[in-house]
């Protein structure tokens, strides 16, 4: 029997465009890329060139200070372009995806033989170890210090997140398979929402995590389970896709980065799912989905964590989801400080959405206010399910005061954690950003 | 309401940098977020955010004060009738007390707001909404016949000393409108206290009546000996702060305040169980003449564990230092006003006091996870 924790903290956001569970059938116009800012820490070392042929599994970069972790192509195909931004920063890595496909074959591996290193060495092989993260810092993760835990989270609660259990439905051995590898590295929590089809996994520590978003996000999980201390790794899988693509290789042999992704948002006409694998371009996805006579936001993921992108993106390794929304900066509101303002949108009763229970709104990305001091008190802690002072943790990072970082727990925290915290603050301080910047000053300090 | 987008639209270039009119730049800011809701749009984190924002939550503040407003007017009136023996109407004594009210909100306004925009336009930040709240509290903790221009001198020295130079609203320590209100209080302490400050003495436009000289109008509190109890202290009716004396009508207030979840109730509970706790002890103690539910609705009380002790920025932040926070200015309220004669009301230096020691208190709230945490991780 699992355990049940139970959270209190917490808020849904219920937004209008959530996607059905019935899947396009994709037709990829074959070209792919893989970015590198998707997988977070890691500084690429490209180590293919313009022209270059590579099979599904071979490596498109590596990381710099790990080389033994390679990103691998989703595809085989010729190499058309590696994409430099400012400074020479790598942005994408683009393939050309041939009409037939050839996979590396790395050999199906009975699992439940192999010890630790046997799997974590499979993993580094085939290009797949990147995607799996780590606390402290939330980067990904690399292979010099083997954790005290790996968490998993098949938990997806952002507003119009795809729904995991849908995705995995009849690949329940694929994510067994990737569960059991996982194991044999060190001791593994999978967190669960309640009723959730995956409870009786097997070799695996299960949690049925009951509460509102962000319940499932794995620092939370872990927090609530085994905190991270200091000079302590564990490593984190938010995003459960990864399992299955850990799962298949051991399976199959064959790197399968495809996925189950849900297009969402108030915007797109007809919310769906379809399989598309990492790195493929969205044109295929969002072409005539939505109504392009106003400006739109087309998120890579979440209205919360996602990254803006646009027709011509690439989906992310991580991506669960594309959600388009309104970019609203044709929208002018008249005295918002004192109007009703019945489709908004917020947790403060000084407007009325509490009345609506589960009212679904089409939120627009205004930020809907003027950046400020922190002003009011309690209001972070309210969505933030963790024993963990958020106010102090962030006044800790903007005044750089690395003790106290430490002290207030900055060790177990992601800044996905604090994205609720950022959309209900009122004075609209960028709280993901800062979170991000105090960990990289702290990776850099402890370096 | 677009012909008024398309003027502002056609209007802000001369505001922006270089423009002709760049030095009003956070006037013109400050009046077109006003106007309209900011359509920047979210550049990191999060891409949707809750509609509330600072303008809206001071609003609600300054709306939760309206009732406490209105019946001081009112009541500026009835205490200046009684006074002068005049047989005035409703209505008469209400726009007497506008008349008497109105300049010091006026003065209160534009020199805070004078100030904050001036600061706002040399920090070259946006101008910040503290002040709307603060400048309608001003008013409403002064006596009736202090004169204008110490008024001014007192926002004046609230907003610079008070909140300013501290980095603005968020970074204060003490309450600005409290700030103001020590200032007069040990600057100008005849205008202040005493049994002449507390009732307007002379027609308005006609309105009101000439109060006779040597007419005695202390607050209960400063005149216990002579006073007792009457439904008038909670009504309102009697001499105080312009603001300050009606318990009903800051009822109204403290109903929208924590309706609206703007101000924490736990401040404010633990501030009234403080003041009865400590009331109910020295009555017992028979300390201090006056029963404690009179201490209660006597004097700056409520309205300071409603509008000043709830300051989310002067407050504790943590939710158990709230608790500790709010029963602590209680406490001492009741002390200064029991122990020190000189002091008949304590409100005022029982919440900056509290100020002061909010960050000390939050400090050993937030110590305590850092221990548990230290401790966990088996370092020190």
């Amino acid at each position: 029997m699992a355990n049940v924790i139970k959270l209190r903290k917490g808020l849904d956001i219920h937004l209008q465009g959530t996607a059905e569970e019935t899947k396009l059938n994709l037709k990829s116009n074959g070209r792919f890329a893989l970015v590198p800012d998707d997988f977070e820490g890691v500084v690429p070392k490209v180590v293919v060139r313009e022209g270059d042929i590579v099979k599904a599994g071979d490596a498109l970069f590596v990381n710099k200070l790990y080389p033994e972790v390679r990103f691998a192509s989703p595809v085989s195909g010729k190499v058309t372009a590696v994409v430099r931004g400012e400074r020479r920063k790598v942005l994408c890595v683009k393939v050309e995806a041939d009409a037939e496909q050839q996979y590396v074959d790395y050999g199906k591996k009975d699992v439940s033989k192999m010890d630790g290193k046997a799997v974590v060495d499979a993993l580094l092989e085939a290009g797949l170890f990147g995607y799996i993260n780590q606390l402290p810092y939330a980067i990904s993760t690399n292979p010099s210090v083997m954790p005290k835990a790996i968490f998993v989270s098949a938990l997806r609660d952002k507003p119009l997140a795809g729904n995991f259990e849908f995705e995995v439905k009849g690949q329940e051995q694929d994510f067994q398979t990737g569960l059991t590898a996982l194991s044999k590295i060190a001791k593994t929590y999978l967190g669960v929402g309640a009723d959730s089809s995956l409870e009786n996994m097997k070799d695996v520590e299960v949690n049925v995590f009951k509460g509102k978003c962000p319940a499932g996000n794995v620092g939370v999980q872990v927090n609530n389970v085994d905190p991270v201390n200091k000079g302590e790794v564990v490593w984190t899988i938010g995003d459960p896709t990864v399992v299955l693509f850990i799962g298949r290789l051991f399976n199959t042999g064959k790197l399968n980065l495809t996925r189950t992704v849900a297009l969402c948002g108030s915007e797109v006409k007809k919310p769906c799912y379809a399989d598309m694998l990492v790195g493929e371009e969205l044109s295929t996805l969002l072409s005539n989905s939505y109504d392009a006579d106003h400006s739109v936001r087309i998120i890579n993921g979440n209205v919360l964590t996602g990254t803006v992108t646009t027709k011509d993106g690439f989906l992310g390794a991580h991506t669960s989801e594309i959600t388009v929304i309104p970019e609203g900066d044709d929208n002018n509101e008249m005295l918002g400080w004192i109007m009703p303002r019945f489709g908004q949108f917020s947790v403060s009763r000084s407007y009325f959405s509490w009345l609506f229970g589960k009212k679904q709104y089409a939120l627009d990305a205004r930020v809907k206010g003027g950046e400020r001091h922190m002003i009011m008190s309690g209001e972070y802690d309210k969505v933030l399910p963790m024993d963990i002072y958020g106010e102090y943790l962030i006044k800790a990072i903007i005044a750089g005061d690395i003790d106290k970082m430490e002290q207030l727990g900055i060790y177990e925290v992601a800044p996905e954690d604090f994205a609720l915290a950022e959309f209900v603050d009122s004075s609209k301080l960028e709280l993901q950003r800062i979170v991000r910047e105090g960990l990289n000053n702290l990776r850099k300090e402890n370096a | 309401m677009k012909a008024l987008r398309n003027y502002l639209d056609k209007i802000k270039p001369a505001f922006e940098k270089e423009g002709k009119l760049h030095a009003f730049r956070s006037l013109f800011d400050g009046f077109e977020t006003f106007l309209f809701v900011p359509n920047a749009t979210a550049k990191t984190g999060v891409h949707i955010h809750d509609a509330i924002d600072s303008k809206r939550i001071m609003s609600m503040v300054v709306i939760a004060l309206m009732p406490a407003l209105l019946f001081g007017m009112y009541n500026v009136g009835y205490q200046n009738a009684i006074a002068s023996g005049l047989d005035a109407s409703f209505m008469d004594m209400f726009i007497f007390g506008l008349l008497a009210v109105m300049p010091k909100i006026l003065v209160s306004y534009i020199v805070g707001l004078g100030i904050e925009f001036a600061w706002a336009q040399w920090k070259n930040e946006e101008i910040q909404e503290g002040y709307l709240v603060s400048g309608i509290l001003i008013p409403l903790i002064v006596p009736v016949n202090l004169p204008l221009w110490m008024l001014a001198i007192a926002v004046a020295f609230a907003v610079i000393i008070g909140k300013e130079i501290f980095g603005g609203t968020g970074m204060n320590i003490f309450n600005p409108a409290l700030m103001a209100r020590a200032f007069l209080f040990f600057a100008y302490p005849q205008k202040m206290t005493g049994d002449q400050a507390w009732i307007a003495d002379s027609p308005i436009f006609g309105f009101g009546g000439q109060v006779p000289d040597g007419f005695s109008g202390a607050t209960p509190l400063a005149n216990l000996s002579d006073y007792t109890f009457s439904m008038d202290a909670v009504y309102g009716l009697i001499p105080g702060s312009i603001g300050e004396t009606s318990v009903i009508a800051i009822a109204i207030g403290a109903v929208i305040l924590l309706c609206t979840g703007i101000a924490s109730w736990k401040t404010m509970i633990s501030v009234f169980a403080g003041g009865i706790v400590m009331g109910l002890l020295f009555e017992n103690l028979e300390m201090t003449p006056i029963h404690w539910y009179e201490h209660i609705a006597l004097g700056g009380f409520c309205f300071g564990a409603v509008f000043m002790a709830t300051d989310p920025v002067t407050s504790c932040r943590t939710e158990c230092g709230k608790w500790i926070y709010g029963f602590l200015i209680g406490v001492v309220a009741i002390v200064v006003r029991v122990m020190n004669p000189g002091f008949p009301e304590g409100m005022m230096l029982a919440i900056l006091l509290m100020n002061m020691f909010a960050p000390a208190i939050d400090y050993f709230v937030v110590d305590r996870n850092i221990s548990k945490r230290m401790k966990r991780g088996g370092t020190k």
